[in-house]
This record gives structure tokens, sequence and C-alpha cells, in this order.
């Protein structure tokens, strides 16, 4: 019982400070910039930040697997947010943390975990997510001289035989916006479904656009990026946390600041390939 | 001296009431281990938690109905890769405890094929097989995963199953083809009549391990891309971010496998009192 109402309080004041929040009084901001400052926060080893994402750590989000660089979209935003907490880098370590295990009960060996994860309403009741730090649109990726190569329509692919990788919105957004004829094959890792487009055990895979541009300016060299297409309700990627995290507001307060000051901008803009120059297929 | 009737059924009675006794106590001490186990898990600070995450009815409900589909997919890779198991484990337990000389070369094959494929971890095989076969590019390699991946597991499991028939074989002592013999069988009718026999009732047990390992094991066709159950459990949890479609997929297995085991075990018991019609256990 105790720990509802301190729950529902907890909850009453959050609504509290982000409404103030919203008026923008600078007196609330204030507070709960100190409630947020390096020294006050909840963490699982004192005095450093863990961050966790899974390995190996695929480009453009990391580079060289190792997230510890600061290269790649990913480790950008989290020595970004890092910063915003007033971390200095030498104060973030990083833990690896397969997807499958980032939604276990428990405690979690992370502060957050960042790892190309999709917020949604049935995950968010099993975790926190922070705020969106960035939104991808799916791409589909066929090999060059494939029948699928010059589509101008989703309905147009619809029979072909495809492949996404398991846990992904990749593979909602094919079923819902695509309707194959045949049912998509679902594969472990990225590696793997590039090894099935190779082997030509599917003609077609969809991956975040994102990754798409990666894949096909190295990984599939005769790869081609047919097209973009939103999953149904979009893709937004947020930091993970623990249930009920205290550093969940925290971490929106940071982001927040690197989406005013144009960082996170600037970070997208580096890492993260315009897709301008790819047709949106409806 | 002769055992009275009367002291026959002394002996009787006392036997029974013996395993009247012994039953007794077994039931109790089981009733107390799983209760305590029971109150144990249930009164855990993290009971709760634990309850949502793996074992949620919303969730279980919620994923039941897709899950049948993907379970009849194994139980065919099972049945199938099964059969070519039980006949192509045979073959190479056979070929090594034949002792003609002629078949030396394909003996040699036979023990290079059950150390390498026993050897080599079933998920490297699995990789091999499919991602490898299709990659060399040759068009007789048929061009499907389930298949592939069936031909792995085939190969892996019919390793282990001939070390098990030839351990059978040879357990069957050598006065049994060698009466057989004298009696003016055929070598091949021996075997056929009198060593088979024997040697397959007693690796009945171990056979069954195989099998029910292999009945898993089939899931690692998932990899390959087939939606096949623990597959369609893991896109459920990954979605749901909860693992209670993992623990509904695991129901259907416990289905197949706990009466198959208590069905074999049943066998087992009437072929051994068969064999030994004097237990004084």
């Amino acid at each position: 019982m105790t720990r509802r109402t301190s729950l529902a309080a907890t909850a009453a004041a959050l609504i509290a400070a982000a409404s103030l929040a919203l008026v923008a009084m600078p007196g609330a901001a204030a507070v709960a910039a100190a409630a947020c400052s390096n020294g006050s926060l909840t963490l699982v080893h004192k005095g450093q930040l863990t961050v966790a994402t899974d390995a190996p750590a695929y480009p453009p989000y990391y580079e060289n697997n190792k997230p510890a660089n600061g290269q790649g979209f990913e480790s950008a935003v989290a020595y970004g947010v890092a910063g915003a907490l007033g971390f200095k880098n030498s104060q973030v370590k990083w833990t690896i943390e397969p997807f499958n295990d980032s939604y276990a009960p428990g405690p979690k060996p992370f502060d957050f975990d960042i790892n190309e994860i999709s917020i949604t309403s049935a995950r968010a009741k099993a975790v926190d997510f922070s705020t969106s730090y960035f939104d991808n649109p799916q791409a589909i990726v066929v090999v060059k001289g494939s029948k699928f190569q010059h589509v101008t329509s989703l309905a147009a692919l619809r029979g072909a035989r495809f492949g996404v990788q398991v846990g992904t919105t990749s593979l909602s957004a094919v079923t819902a916006e695509i309707h194959p004829a045949s049912q998509p094959k679902v594969y472990n890792s990225s590696n793997d479904v590039v090894t099935a487009l190779r082997d030509h055990l599917v003609d077609a895979i969809v991956v975040d656009l994102a990754t798409g541009f990666y894949l096909t300016s190295g990984e599939i060299p005769h790869g081609v990026v047919v097209g973009q297409f939103n999953a149904p309700g979009g893709d937004n990627w947020g930091l993970l946390l623990a249930k009920h995290s205290k550093l969940t507001p925290c971490l929106d307060e940071a982001l927040a600041k690197l989406r005013s000051s144009g960082k996170l901008a600037a970070i997208t803009k580096r890492w993260m390939q315009s897709g301008a120059g790819v047709p949106v297929l409806k | 001296m002769h055992a009275t009737p009367t002291t026959r059924a002394a002996r009787q009675q006392a036997r029974r009431q013996r395993a009247r006794h012994s039953i007794a106590i077994s039931a109790t001490s089981t009733g107390v281990v799983i209760a305590g186990l029971a109150v144990a898990i249930v009164l855990s600070p993290g009971w709760r938690t634990v309850r949502e995450t793996f074992f949620s009815w919303h969730y279980f409900k919620q994923v039941l109905p897709s899950l049948p589909g993907g379970f009849w997919l194994d139980v065919q890779i099972f049945l199938v890769v099964e059969a070519i198991v039980l006949a192509l484990g045979l073959m190479i337990a056979l070929i090594r405890t034949v002792r003609a000389p002629v078949l030396f070369p394909l003996r040699v094959v036979s023990v290079v094929f059950v150390d390498v494929m026993r050897g080599v971890p079933l998920l490297i095989l699995l990789y091999l097989f499919v991602f490898g076969l299709l990659a060399l590019g040759f068009s007789f390699i048929p061009s499907d995963e389930t298949i592939l991946a069936g031909a792995a597991l085939v190969c892996c499991y019919a390793a282990y199953v001939s070390e098990v028939f030839r351990a059978g074989i040879e357990s069957v002592h050598p006065s049994q083809p060698a009466a057989a013999l004298a009696l003016g069988l055929t070598r091949p009718q021996a075997l056929r009549h009198v060593v088979m026999p024997q040697a397959i009732r007693a690796v009945l047990p171990p056979l069954l391990n195989d099998f029910i390992s292999l009945t898993k094991d089939v899931s690692l066709v998932s990899i390959f891309g087939p939606l096949e159950i623990v597959r369609i459990a893991q896109i459920n949890a990954d979605q749901y971010f909860n693992y209670t479609p993992y623990i509904a997929a695991a129901a259907f297995y416990l289905v197949i496998t706990l009466p198959l085991i208590r069905i074999v075990d049943h066998m087992r018991s009437r072929a051994l009192r068969r064999q030994n019609a004097l237990v004084l256990m």
C-alpha cells in the first residue's frame, strides 16, 4: 500500500514538474536541474554513468564496435546526454546488454540502455523510456537486378519474400503496411538478414533507413535501397531504463537541452545520412 | 523346510504393509518439499514481478492462438528428421560393428563422420549447412532453409544415435550370436533375430533421450527464417517486453514430451519384468 501511495505521489510530482516546465517558469526549471545534477543522481555505480548497448555494436550507431570511442550516432548521443547531466566523458562506463535481456525483471546493470530501441506503449508497461532521440523510417533493400528494384509502390512488393530481424519494428511494419503474400522470414541478427539476402533466401530485407544506407554502402555491395516507408505510428527510439527509474525525468531533461541547443540535430546530421533522396513508397 | 500357507500369507501381508508405509512416507515428504518450495517462491520479494513477467495470464491468453501453427511446423520437421536419424544411425552403427575387411573404407568414413558431427557445435553445423552450402552457389543445392537445416540436424543426431545403437549391439553377450550360429542361423539372421532385438531393448532409454533433445533442437531451424513456435514466442516477447510467450511455448513441448517419456518408461519396465521373471526388489 505504501509503495502505491508513494508512486502516486511521485507521479503527481512529476506531472506537476512537467506542467511547470511547460509554462517555462524559471524557478521550476532551476529546481528540476538541481535534482538532476551529477552529485544527486541515483546511479548503479556511484560516481559513474553506466550506459549499455548490445554487442556487436553496428555502424552508423557505433564505430569499430567500440561504444566508448564517442564515434557513431548513439555513442555521440550517449556522451551528449552524459555531458548535459554534468558527467565528464571519463565518467561514462559502457556495458554490454543483449536486447532480449534489456527488459528482464529485477535490477538492471545499467543506468540507461541506448540500442536503437523503439518506444511503444506495450513495451512501456515493462520499462521506462526517455523521450525520443530519433525517428527512423523503414527502408526496403534488394540486390541489384532484382525484379523488385524499380517498384514504385508498396503494393508491388506484395509478392516478395521478406527478411527482417527479430524484435525490430521492421517486422510489424512489413506485416501492417505491405501485407506480403508469404510470411516474412525472421532472423536473429542483422548479419543473418544480410546473409539471407546474399544467399537469395529472401528477395528483400526491411531495416531502418540508416541501417539500409550503411548496408548498401559496404556489407551488401550489390544492394540498393529501393524506397522508404513509415512504420504504423512511426518508429521513435528512446533510451531504455528500469521501470520507475528516478533517472528517467533527468534523461528527458538532458535530451531537451540537447534539442534546444541544436546539439542533437548536429549529431544526427553528422552520423545519419539524410533520407531525402530515397523515394517514399505508399 | 517349506513355507506353510499361513507363513506365506503372513509374509505377503508384512510386505504389503511395508509398501503402504513407504508410500505414505514418500507422499508426505514430497508434499512437504513442494509446499515449502511453493511458499518460498511466492513469498520471495520479487515474486509479483516474476509472476507478471513470466506467468502473466493476460499475455498467455493473448499469445496462445498464434502458437499451434508454429508448433505444427516443428512437429513436421521433427518427424521427418527423426525417421531419417533412426535409419542412418542404425546403418552407421552396423557398419562400425560388422568386421568384414571389405567394408574398411566405409568404416573409416563413418568414424570420421561420427567424430566430426558430434564434435562440432550444432549451431555452427547449422550455419555451415544453410548459409555455407547456399553460398557455394550450386544449383543442385535446394534453396530451402528448412531442408538444409533439417539435413544438419540429421547429421548431428545420426552421429549420436549411431553410438547409442553401437553400444546396444556391443552390450549383447558374444555367446548369443555364437549360439545362434551354432543353431544354423546365418550371420545376418543372427543379427536380425538375436542381437538386434536385445540391443534395441537395452538402448530404448538413451534413444528416448536423444529423441526428446531433438524435439527441442528443431526450433534452431528458426535461425534461418521459418516462423516456428519459439520464434513466434520471441517475437511476442520482444513486442510486449514480457517473457510469458516463452512459457506458453514450453507448455506445448511438455504436452508432447511428458506422455512420450511415460510411455517409454512403461514399455521399459514391462520388458524388464518379462526379461527377469524373478524380480526380488
